[in-house]
């Protein structure tokens, strides 16, 4: 599915401000992978899936997709396979456009933009059923505009967005970090819903150790740039947050010096 | 009085025609959140080609089609200068406005204005046709024109490739996931943007029947304040159609306005001052708003904060 073979990536080579991001990456998804990763800030962990998204290019390394090499390919042309939500809830809908206009730009991710109607009366239906799967009410709202709903509207919508044609691999930047609580696990077990229901292959960043042991099927951390801890399956399940700690420790030499990550146990 | 209502009647369609240039400006500024400094220039362009065209002996629909797509030729230049080699939109647009004053002067033979007074125009032929004053024809031919343009520029903003360009002007990273080449986006929205002012340019030279290197000068201004003007008096109106309409009502309205202060006295060279003052104004006016908005509200103690428990996401608006 996704292999991504010792990528590497360093920001501001030669100066003052260099930053080894990525130093040697090697990570293979198997189908229906729902993968989330863990580590402190700077571990490496946004930079890893905006390679894979094709934000910048990487330095060196391969990125492939079921066998496609993409590395070089612009983030654009990637589109195709590849659904996103980012973290900041209003970067992944277009606020001036209508709810039903947004739907129908994601619809058709990765085509071609031709000369016919953005949003057709067959497909005013399919989008009504989709957003009524999110129990938030937004089916009698299809024409309003997107900025009028809330950050937590707006990323359940940039959610179902993203999978609304099946994308190949579902990127998930700390989607729900900019949310309140209750918000925030809302659309949390919604993504659950949609990437178990769809079987869909999935990365997920996220801050909060529980929900990276709860969810998905494999728990991948990160530091400094690197791949440090690689679990899946039972061994997963049977994971506690002080597992984390403790491998992280070891794995690192160093203690979790990451107060977003305490705060979140 | 009736020296008022011919120099309205004049205003109203000079405006008809010059509203073509302002839906360009309404394409670039409103919905790609481009400044395009092309506008000048490229409205010079549609003039002085469509004029020299004509005195060559092609006929006016052709001039005015060729000074059209001369103006897309430039809002490409500016739009590659921005999209490929990453050159901040307002300076690619000035670099292309800028050459294409010499451009124009090349294209008129070195004289910086061209008279077409005794060459037979799309406008003349319904003035020959209709028995009209050259405004009334003026008036017919924009109307028409206008009409087009507009269910043009509807379709086509309806249409999956037209709304993918809406999306590039509103949140480029999101339409980018999306799949959209946000570049060619951005370009083909200043080529088309461009093709609208030409247009207009090479209807103006036809309309007043003479040609000038300087003619596009402060162009976009007038474009922006057309808006402005628009906005102001139709700021509720949602329908894509009826904003258009609102920016064409807005040019026209802008265009009666310099009649009448021309009349009571301005000087015709006070007019880009006025202009300006208005676009400053309306751009300014928010802000002053905003801030006093923010400086009212601030309480040094605010009284008795419910604790919140987070939102609820049903059915809630921001």
């Amino acid at each position: 599915m996704l292999k991504i073979s010792n990528v590497r990536k360093t920001f501001n080579k030669g100066t003052v401000n260099e930053k080894k991001a990525l130093r040697g990456i090697n990570l293979t998804l198997n189908d229906g992978d729902f993968v989330t990763i863990i580590g402190g800030n700077g571990a490496g962990k946004s930079t890893l899936l905006n390679m894979i998204a094709g934000a910048y290019p990487v330095d060196s390394g391969i990125i492939e997709i079921d066998g496609v090499n993409i590395t070089k390919m612009p983030e654009y042309a990637r589109a195709k396979y590849i659904g996103r939500v980012f973290q900041d809830p209003m970067k992944g809908t277009a606020a001036d456009m209508q709810i039903e206009e947004n739907m129908a730009l994601a619809f058709r991710r990765g085509e071609r933009r031709r000369l016919r109607w953005a949003v057709t009366q067959k497909e005013r239906e399919f989008y009504k059923d989709s957003l009524a799967r999110l129990g938030l009410g937004l089916q009698s709202r299809m024409t309003s505009k997107v900025g009028l709903l809330s950050g937590g509207q707006r990323q359940a919508l940039t959610l179902l967005m993203a999978t609304l044609k099946r994308p190949e691999l579902l990127l998930l930047d700390e989607h729900t970090a900019a949310l309140d609580p209750k918000t925030a696990s809302k659309v949390l077990s919604l993504t659950k819903e949609i990437v178990e229901g769809d079987h869909l292959t999935a990365l997920m960043v996220t801050h909060n150790m529980h929900d990276a042991i709860n969810i998905g099927n494999r728990l991948i951390m990160m530091d400094n740039g690197k791949i440090i801890y690689d679990v899946a399956g039972d061994e997963k399940k049977k994971l506690t947050v002080e597992d984390l700690l403790k491998k992280f420790e070891e794995a690192s030499g160093g203690t979790f010096a990451n107060d977003r990550m305490m705060l979140s146990r | 009085m009736s020296g008022l209502l011919a120099s309205l009647l004049g205003a109203i369609s000079q405006g008809l025609i010059w509203s073509l240039m302002v839906l360009g400006v309404y394409i670039t500024f409103k919905l790609l959140n481009i400044a395009d400094m092309t506008t000048d220039g490229s409205f010079a362009l549609g003039g002085c080609i469509c004029a020299t065209l004509m005195i060559a002996g092609v006929d006016p629909t052709v001039a005015a089609i060729a000074g059209a797509a001369a103006g897309g030729i430039a809002g490409a230049v500016t739009g590659i200068l921005h999209t490929f080699f990453g050159i901040p939109a307002i300076l690619a647009g000035i670099l292309t406005q800028i050459s294409l004053w010499s451009i124009n002067l090349r294209i008129m033979s070195d004289k910086s204005n061209q008279s077409v007074n005794k060459i037979a125009s799309d406008i003349t032929f319904w003035v020959d046709r209709l028995h009209l004053t050259q405004s009334q024809a003026t008036l017919v031919v924009g109307l028409f024109v206008v009409i087009l343009a507009i269910s043009v520029l509807y379709w086509f903003f309806g249409t999956e490739l037209g709304s993918a360009l809406r999306a590039t002007g509103n949140n480029e990273d999101m339409i980018r996931a999306l799949g959209v080449n946000t570049s060619f986006a951005k370009l083909l929205g200043l080529i088309i943007a461009n093709v609208l002012v030409g247009l207009s340019g090479a209807l103006i030279c036809q309309s007043t029947k003479y040609a000038d290197v300087g003619m596009g000068t402060g162009a976009i201004v007038i474009g922006l304040a057309s808006i402005v003007i628009g906005e102001v008096l139709f700021g509720r109106v949602r329908n894509f159609a009826l904003k258009l309409n609102a920016s064409v009502i807005g040019c026209i309205i802008y265009f009666m306005i310099r009649a009448i202060v021309l009349r009571l006295g301005m000087k015709a060279n006070d007019m880009k001052l006025l202009s300006a003052l208005i676009v400053a104004m309306a751009l300014c006016i928010p802000v002053l708003h905003a801030k006093w908005k923010a400086s009212k509200e601030y309480k040094e103690i605010e009284e008795d904060d419910p604790v919140s428990d987070g939102t609820p996401m049903k059915g809630e608006v921001d």
